[in-house]
């Protein structure tokens, strides 16, 4: 059994310590708005924060994250920076098949905490690690854009 | 009946009627009917017709108060109204654009309507595929009337209902935003009314809208799953998981169609998670090994400590590079005749322009791997999947596991991508569940199965859209005239082999092979093609055909610009006929929008252009790019689209950047599946690479207002980008790239 504080509260996992966070969350938690892309933090569909810096939940097994902070999707609604973020996805009409977009909303709520004012190249790097193939960018660009003028 | 629907019809003809009866040879005049019939009713779900006895079935079964019966639509009590898609969402928007039409129709607020993935059902078939099936670019196209219809005749009896209550004549009632509105004062919900209405007798006709009475449809209307979409609650087939299900990966052979041929499990069993494992037949008539454990991580852990060796003695292995310099060589010779014209002058011809090209295998790489849930049971098998093409899945399924058709309950997941990977005619990925479920049961155990693909797994499983090689000879007079154009393709061919075959391959030539090889230019043009054979699966990719035919036809039309020292835009307006009107409408859009001839570019940008119709519509790029270190990069794109009517111009605009950055994709290096020796050599997106968000160009989009029957929006956007692009780099550079992905350090100048 690990302990596992994931949204504010402490939880038990009985799964092997080298389980990546995301599996804890998907098949011990079942909260699945953490997705799989690729297993090898390629994609970013798994982003997580990590005591509040975005992480790939596929990669990071629970072993080495005992004691810190983990939050997901599931809390953004309840986080104004995060709630902006959805806010402004919804306005924009930014998801298309929509499987990538948990993991590009804890990147964008990531970038805004730390930047209120980013540029495009800003957005585009911190973006990069995160794949949509089905083209939302563009989209998503002007919906961190959007949310940045609501928490200012 | 509109040509460009025929066109669709001669590209993808009537599947269920050979898939069913196996007679083929789909003819246009059946492929008219299908539509005609579709057209006048012939998928009508709403409230089911004939004596309503599945209505009341369902009525006896449902919790009371909801609407269940219908095949359609239900509307609840709360005036909320809820439509059966009959169609995958994969995000191209078809939960949103379906509802859209039903609701323009029944005359309800945008606000009250849902959209649910329809099961699989034989009401939900395509009305013109005769499958249930999402491709082609055909949801709207072909489901336009139909769902309009359906809408129609809900309102027709919600209006005859109300009539009957208030004893008063139908024409007496007026509908206004989902309200039934009577002569004296009299108002009701739908939703009062919803358990009525069923009762009334279905009317044979109904008259649909004027176009220009429209309030929903041509109008921008956002996605009604964007919410669930952002704040992680919407479930996708991966997210799906009853009670007691367990989970399998399987090991598959390194070279398609191998087998094991030993196998040592003893590690993978101490796992602890691990349940089983278990030798499973899979596709191309392989063997693998599925490990079943109680999740992903344990099942994973367990195939990695499989002590494996294959047997690969019985397949072809092959090699990119060898395939490759086959390809060329038999690209040389004419293959089969496609189109016939006179050669003579090429031998005398002032000027002669030679030219290879080279498009290679591509995986669709969706974000949400492939998976399902399977239960199967004594009496019938369970199935959830984000299938594009249900009817066939089901009986694939069936056919598997000794089961009919409608023993297989086949639930539609929504899906993470697909971009064809979820519409495969040998439905691999389904029958090789069927097969892991078949062994779990023999092995005495029982309950759901949930079967995962790695991005691994992915990447390395084959289905790809097939590799190619395009030889063309163009000769000229000495005043850039072009006099003729030799021209043969070689590739694996799609259709063979498939239930598609009969209507879609005519004197062994794949209609997919040569899709975007003619119109609308007049060409004096032989062509042929070679069916090339090789142990690698492929399978159409978004757009098809015309993800190679258009960036071959886009580049040479602009090198036969050149040629004629003319403008590249000028010179497409000279070439194609006035009868293209919708051409040079787009065309024309595009080149307006962005200023194209007019406005100066920043230093060292350059225009690109391309047009190409596809699935009934046709797109224009004016693109702007520039070469930086030897690495292009792609600045702005302006659309014109000519899809006919534009049914939610917002989706349209989402599926056009889409398309483009895909094929932005296609264009990056690293955007390439190769094989050595059989195996295939990249693994995930670290080796085969796709377009992230610096890649992403502005993109901006114009649509030609037209009130004509809509045509494809899902996948025309891609043919003209990867085209317009290297055009532009070769007005920088001097170079005609002839390679996907482009290489311009290997690119000779022209």
């Amino acid at each position: 059994m690990i302990t596992l504080n994931v949204n504010g509260k402490d939880v038990q996992v009985d799964a092997d310590p080298s389980t990546p966070v995301l599996w804890a969350l998907r098949d011990n938690l079942n909260m699945t708005g953490t997705k799989f892309g690729c297993g090898m933090a390629l994609c970013g569909a798994c982003t997580i924060h990590i005591d509040g810096n975005p992480t790939r939940a596929c990669i990071t097994p629970i072993s080495a994250v005992a004691g810190q902070k983990i939050t997901t999707i599931e809390a953004m609604e309840g986080d104004k920076v995060g709630k902006a973020v959805q806010d402004a996805w919804v306005k924009h009409d930014v998801p298309q098949c929509g499987y990538c977009q948990s993991g590009q909303v804890m990147s964008a709520t990531a970038l805004l905490r730390t930047n209120k004012a980013p540029s495009d190249a800003d957005i585009d790097s911190a973006m990069a690690g995160n794949i949509c193939r089905c083209g939302t960018y563009q989209r998503i660009r002007a919906a961190i854009k959007d949310a940045a003028k609501t928490i200012a | 009946m509109r040509k460009e629907w025929l066109n669709q019809g001669t590209a993808l003809g009537d599947v269920g009627a050979a898939v069913a009866g196996g007679q083929g040879g789909v003819s246009r005049r059946s492929f008219m009917k299908a539509s005609a019939v579709a057209g006048s009713g012939l998928v009508l779900g709403f409230f089911v017709s004939g004596g309503n006895k599945m209505a009341r079935a369902a009525e006896a079964a449902a919790p009371a108060k909801v609407y269940e019966p219908n095949a359609f639509l239900r509307i609840a009590p709360d005036n909320t109204v809820t439509v059966q898609v009959n169609r995958l969402e994969f995000g191209q928007g078809v939960q949103t654009s379906l509802p859209m039409l039903i609701a323009e129709e029944l005359d309800v607020d945008w606000a009250q309507m849902r959209g649910e993935l329809a099961d699989a059902g034989e009401q939900y078939k395509d009305p013109a595929f005769g499958i249930q099936m999402t491709g082609g670019s055909g949801t709207i196209a072909h489901s336009f009337i139909q769902y309009r219809e359906i809408g129609a005749k809900a309102r027709a009896m919600l209006v005859a209902a109300a009539a009957a209550e208030w004893k008063v004549s139908p024409d007496q009632v007026r509908t206004a935003k989902g309200m039934l509105i009577g002569p004296n004062g009299q108002q009701a919900k739908y939703g009062a009314f919803a358990d009525a209405a069923m009762k009334q007798p279905m009317p044979a006709t109904v008259k649909l809208k004027d176009p220009k009475d429209f309030v929903i449809i041509g109008h921008p209307v956002k996605r009604l799953d964007a919410q669930a979409k952002s704040t992680g609650k919407q479930q996708f087939g991966m997210d799906f998981k009853p009670e007691g299900t367990k989970v399998a990966v399987v090991a598959r052979p390194p070279v398609f169609g191998a087998k094991v041929a030993k196998l040592d499990a003893s590690k993978a069993k101490a796992i602890p998670g691990v349940i089983d494992v278990l030798e499973v037949a899979t596709d191309r008539g392989g063997r693998g090994v599925a490990v079943i454990a109680t999740g992903y991580w344990p099942a994973k852990q367990g195939r990695e400590a499989l002590v494996l060796e294959w047997d690969t003695s019985a397949v072809e292995k092959v090699s990119t590079a060898k395939q490759m310099a086959e390809f060329k060589a038999l690209a040389q010779k004419p293959g089969l005749p496609v189109k016939k014209a006179d050669m003579a002058p090429l031998a005398k011809a002032a000027k002669k322009i030679t030219a290879v090209y080279e498009f290679p295998y591509l995986a669709h790489a969706p974000m949400e791997p492939l998976n399902c849930v399977i239960d199967l049971k004594a009496d019938g098998c369970e199935v959830w999947a984000g299938s594009q093409f249900q009817t066939l899945d089901q009986m694939a399924i069936a056919r598997t596991a000794g089961l009919k058709p409608e023993q297989v309950k086949l639930h539609t997941m929504m899906a993470g991508g697909g971009f064809g990977r979820r519409a495969v005619p040998t439905s691999d990925y389904l029958v090789e569940a069927a097969n892991v479920a078949l062994a779990y049961k023999a092995a005495g155990k029982s309950g759901p199965l949930k079967i995962i693909w790695s991005r691994e797994d992915d990447i390395r499983g084959g289905y790809y859209r097939p590799s190619h090689v395009h030889r063309a000879e163009l000769g000229f007079d000495a005043k850039g005239k072009l006099l003729a154009w030799n021209h043969s393709i070689v590739g694996q061919s799609i259709i063979t082999g498939s239930p598609f075959e009969p209507m879609m391959v005519k004197d062994g030539v794949d209609a997919t092979m040569i899709e975007g090889m003619g119109e609308p230019y007049e060409l004096p043009m032989n062509l042929s093609v070679h069916n090339a054979k090789a142990n690698v699966p492929v399978l159409w990719w978004r757009s098809v055909g015309s993800t190679h035919t258009a960036f071959v036809m886009e580049t040479l039309i602009d090198e036969a610009a050149h040629a004629a020292k003319m403008d590249p835009v000028a010179y497409r307006k000279q070439v194609i006929d006035a009868k293209h009107a919708r051409h040079h409408a787009a065309l024309d859009l595009a080149v307006a929008k962005s200023g194209y001839g007019k406005k100066a570019l920043p230093k060292g940008q350059a225009w690109g252009v391309a047009v190409h119709e596809s699935f009934g519509t046709v797109v224009a790029y004016v693109v702007t790019a520039s070469v930086k270190g030897g690495v292009p990069h792609l600045h702005t794109v302006t659309a014109g689209i000519h899809c006919n009517t534009a049914v939610n111009p917002m989706t349209i605009e989402a599926q056009v950047q889409g398309a483009v950055l895909m094929a932005v994709g296609t264009t990056l290096p690293g955007a390439a599946i190769t094989l050595k020796d059989g195996v295939v050599e990249q693994q995930n997106f670290g080796d085969y690479v796709v377009a992230r968000m610096p890649d992403m160009p502005l993109v901006d989009v114009h649509i030609v207002p037209s009130t004509e029957p809509p045509t494809g929006m899902g996948e025309p956007g891609f043919p003209p980008l990867a085209p317009a692009y290297a055009n532009a780099i070769f007005k920088l550079t001097g170079k005609r790239l002839r390679k996907l992905p482009f290489d311009l350090a290997k690119t000779a100048k022209a």
